[in-house]
């Protein structure tokens, strides 16, 4: 019972010190961050088919998403990352950095507990929900697609 | 695709800031919502218009999932659609747990 009172106040003490986000600016830097993201991604892919004519628009898609995937988790490791996620919010966690850095930051923060039990099962705490919901919901497509197209 | 793009992160942040929800939740939900729209066939013709804007947000991420899943459907039949999905989004997949574990091994964790 007393225990319960305590996490009362605990909860009540935990919700007055989270940092109030303000809604209007919040709005604003994530719309220009996540903007400017998209703009970075932009250029890369026109980058590479500029020095790869060659090369098919959907291998240049992936090699854009491997350089940003590059990019932001280097930015994570060398704690710069949380700032700007800090200042954009959905900015920088909807682009493909935003799952690179959910990814990245466990993997360096829970190193101290180990390679294996620490780096490895830490990577996918935030990216398993991601990667199960996206890989059954595909399926998913996949078979439905498939009955469809016996009819 | 800076306007497209900004919307769709805007639209994450409105959401983060009417209902709490962590980011993980988030990009499951726009993981989803790209795999329904690439379902439906919706996805190119926006992502034509939209380029990067579309396909950088993780919603691209769900897109390609369901893409893939589709198209190996039409090349290698009911297999295909456990095989094509995740071979769409490897580099991506493979480039974020390689490169994560690479810094994990080379950085210290900076957060305090």
């Amino acid at each position: 019972m007393k225990n319960e009172k305590l996490n009362e106040a605990y909860n009540a003490y935990v919700e007055a010190r989270i940092p109030k986000t303000k809604p209007w600016p919040s709005l604003f830097n994530a719309f220009w961050v996540g903007g400017l993201v998209c703009l970075l991604g932009q250029g890369i892919n026109e980058l590479i088919l500029y020095l790869f004519p060659s090369m098919a628009e959907q291998t240049a898609w992936a090699w854009t998403l491997v350089a940003l995937i590059f990019i932001a988790s280097f930015l994570t490791a060398v704690g710069v990352f949380d700032k700007i996620g800090k200042f954009a919010g959905a900015g920088t966690i909807v682009p493909i950095t935003g799952f690179s850095n959910s990814i990245a930051s466990p993997a360096i923060e829970f190193k101290h507990e180990g390679i294996i039990y620490g780096t490895c099962v830490k990577m996918f705490s935030i990216a398993g929900p991601v990667i199960v919901s996206g890989v059954v919901s595909s399926v998913l497509v996949g078979v439905i697609y498939y009955i469809v197209g016996l009819f | 695709m800076f306007l497209i793009g900004g919307l769709v992160c805007m639209l994450g942040q409105v959401l983060i800031i009417t209902t709490k929800i962590t980011s993980a939740r988030i990009l499951v939900l726009f993981v989803l919502i790209g795999v329904v729209l690439q379902a439906f066939n919706i996805f190119d013709p926006i992502s034509q218009f939209a380029q990067a804007g579309i396909n950088v947000p993780i919603i691209g991420f769900g897109a390609s999932l369901a893409k893939g899943a589709m198209s190996a459907v039409e090349s290698r039949g009911l297999l295909g659609a456990f095989t094509g999905g995740l071979e769409a989004t490897a580099a991506g997949i493979a480039a974020a747990v390689g490169f994560a574990f690479l810094f994990s091994l080379i950085f210290k964790s900076r957060t305090k």
